[in-house]
């Protein structure tokens, strides 16, 4: 047999009750500010004099450097970049290229699945000896006279003033043109959103203070990001030593703020 | 896979594929078949007057589908129209709505007037929705008079004068596009305008003569021999400019050798050998080329004339459609790493597939035909009828 019906309305009644006060303190939670960071500790600032201010688009002016000779073509970089962008297969924010001369001096290149993977094990199809053998890292050059900017017809991507090229991809049109403009092939047409996309610098990351990912995760330092007006950024002192530092094509007078440190001829 | 060849990650794909080939190709017709009009309405050409008014409907309908490819191709299509809203001044594609809409609007202009007298009878003939729509067509007015045929006749030539620029301007700014991205060697020249302009001249008047001689036999009508031989002449001037001028692109920088003269001619020589130098050069240029020369300096009979008119279009035709593909599809086989090639297979379902390409193609001669029915397009059938 049941319980008597007393009962039951006293068990219904508690119910309620537990219920009411689950929605109230559910809803307060909703409603009164929680101080920010509390569930997750922030992490160190990155880039100094940038948290804390406001924005000021024109006070930065930042470079990024590939330093060849000290990448390991490990594919942090890449995995770290998928991750952040969801990137889907078969398309490339960031990749690493595998050099190889002989000594006939025949360059031979390749990068599989873009160094997602990592170059693990050396080429088998080579059947040369070889002399000589390093990684090169590409990106965005993020160019001071951008090619993508000038031909997009819409003004889907565009310059920051502190030298990012962006693209709204609510605006993009997926003509493609900015695509075929980019002497660096650094953009692609996005599978699913049909819109042109392409490598940011992580500007959601820098606007936090925080580096690039693909500089963050970097185990031999070989990307560096910084401001060029904070004379005591890696950057500036790279930019401004004796070492030599070069862009890729340059003759396309696109005037990259991506520099390279360390490039060989041989890297288009 | 060959150990040298690398191309960057991103370069795997042809982003640009058969519907940017079919944009200029459609728009290529338009202004060849333009080039006609104008030669008979401007320069009265009167041997041309058979096919005068043909040129204009043909190329109407043609314009009225050439905007489909380029749509068709966006990744976002139902965002086109921002291109005509919100434009970027530094773009060049961004005036394509732009130029496209004041070539549509001349030549829509053109055909009314060069129409009027004919519209205005067929007015006073009809009843119904079709008199609504040729009271619409001629601005309800009925004015037959002489002094308003002169005055259209004033008006017709002022405006095809000004479509001769704006057609340059629509088929010059299609090789622009292209021979604006400096990022890829093959297209980055300013050669390309003109290289596409008389090009699209060559392809639209072919197609005019290969319409109007295939029409004609079709419906059993005579075929005006003179004009037709006027036709292959006006061809023959502009295939030899055309041609010339393909060509002196690719010598001068074989004999300059610069590294754009290296990162294309390994295209040219390897994955184009076939497209460019056999099809393009060889099969449909050069005998093309010979066989002009043939009709334009030697008597020949009528009907021998046709028989090798209509050949030589069709030829001709095919040398323009491959000079579109080797520049649009052959110039993004190269990767921008200049160290590698890659590959395009056409698809047949796909949205910028051989079908959509059938069906495009098929659509402006449906229009045509549909349009033919309100723009009667031969004179004489007209004046026989009336």
């Amino acid at each position: 047999m049941g319980k008597p019906d007393a009962e039951l309305d006293r068990d219904r009644r508690a119910f309620i009750k537990k219920v009411l006060n689950g929605t109230i303190a559910g809803s307060l939670l909703l409603v009164i500010p929680m101080p920010m960071g509390a569930a997750t500790p922030e992490l160190p600032e990155q880039i100094p004099g940038i948290r804390g201010k406001k924005w000021d688009l024109c006070s930065k002016r930042f470079a990024f450097i590939v330093d060849i000779t000290r990448c390991i073509g490990c594919g942090s970089c890449c995995v770290a970049d998928r991750r952040e962008f969801n990137v889907p297969d078969g398309f490339y924010r960031t990749w690493v290229e595998r050099y190889v001369k002989d000594f006939e001096s025949q360059v031979y290149v390749d990068s599989p699945n873009g160094g997602f993977d990592g170059y693990q094990i050396p080429r088998t199809d080579l059947d040369v000896e070889i002399r000589d053998t390093f990684f090169v890292p590409k990106l965005c050059n993020m160019c001071k006279e951008p090619p993508c900017v000038q031909v997009c017809p819409v003004g889907a991507t565009f310059k920051t003033p502190d030298g990012f090229i962006l693209m709204d991809d609510k605006r993009c049109v997926g003509c493609g043109y900015c695509i075929q403009a980019c002497p660096y092939s650094a953009r692609f047409l996005h599978p699913v959103t049909r819109t042109a996309e392409k490598c940011t610098w992580c500007y959601h990351r820098v606007r936090k203070g925080l580096l690039p990912i693909c500089v963050s995760v970097c185990p031999t330092g070989a990307r560096k990001f910084g401001d060029l007006n904070d004379k005591n950024s890696e950057v500036y002192k790279l930019l401004h030593e004796h070492g030599v530092l070069s862009v890729l094509k340059r003759d396309m007078g696109t005037y990259p703020a991506l520099y390279y440190m360390g490039l060989r001829r041989e890297v288009v | 896979m060959d150990v040298i060849n690398y191309i960057f990650p991103n370069d795997l794909h042809v982003h640009w594929s058969m519907m940017i080939v079919l944009y200029p190709y459609l728009t290529g017709l338009v202004d060849g078949s333009f080039i006609i009009a104008a030669l008979y309405y401007v320069f009265g050409v009167k041997s041309l007057k058979p096919i005068a008014r043909f040129s204009l409907v043909f190329a109407l309908a043609f314009l009225s589908c050439a905007m489909f490819p380029l749509i068709l191709h966006l990744g976002r299509p139902e965002r086109n129209i921002n291109m005509m809203i919100t434009p970027s001044v530094s773009s060049a594609m961004a005036g394509a709505g732009y130029i496209y809409t004041v070539s549509i609007t001349l030549i829509m202009l053109i055909v009314l007037f060069v129409y009027r007298p004919t519209l205005v009878k067929r007015r006073l003939e009809s009843k119904g929705i079709m008199n609504i729509l040729y009271r619409l067509l001629t601005v309800d007015s009925t004015n037959l008079s002489p002094e308003a045929l002169e005055l259209d006749r004033k008006i017709i030539k002022f405006l095809v004068a000004i479509g001769i620029p704006v057609a340059s301007v629509l088929h010059g700014y299609v090789g622009f596009l292209f021979g604006g991205v400096k990022a890829n060697p093959s297209w980055s020249t300013p050669l390309m305008p003109v290289i596409f302009l008389f090009s699209a001249c060559v392809s639209g008047i072919a197609i005019l003569i290969l319409a109007y001689i295939l029409i004609k036999k079709f419906t059993n009508q005579p075929v005006d021999a003179g004009c037709v031989r006027t036709c292959i002449n006006v061809l023959a001037g502009f295939f030899i400019l055309a041609f010339s001028f393909e060509m002196l692109e690719v010598f001068s920088h074989s004999y300059l050798k610069t590294w754009y003269h290296h990162s294309v001619e390994g295209l040219l020589n390897g994955p184009l050998f076939q497209s460019f130098w056999v099809w393009q050069v060889g099969i449909c240029s050069v005998i093309p080329l010979l066989l002009l020369g043939w009709l334009c300096l030697t008597k020949l009979k009528d009907s021998v004339f046709k028989f090798f008119a209509v050949a030589v279009s069709f030829i001709l035709l095919l040398q323009v459609l491959l000079m579109r593909w080797n520049v649009v599809i052959g110039g993004q086989l190269m990767s921008k790493s200049t160290r590698g090639y890659t590959e395009f297979h056409p698809e047949w379902l796909d949205k910028e597939g051989v079908l959509t390409v059938i069906v495009l193609m098929t659509l402006p001669f449906i229009v045509l035909y549909i349009m033919s029915k309100i723009f009667p397009l031969w004179l004489e059938s007209e004046e026989g009828s009336s």
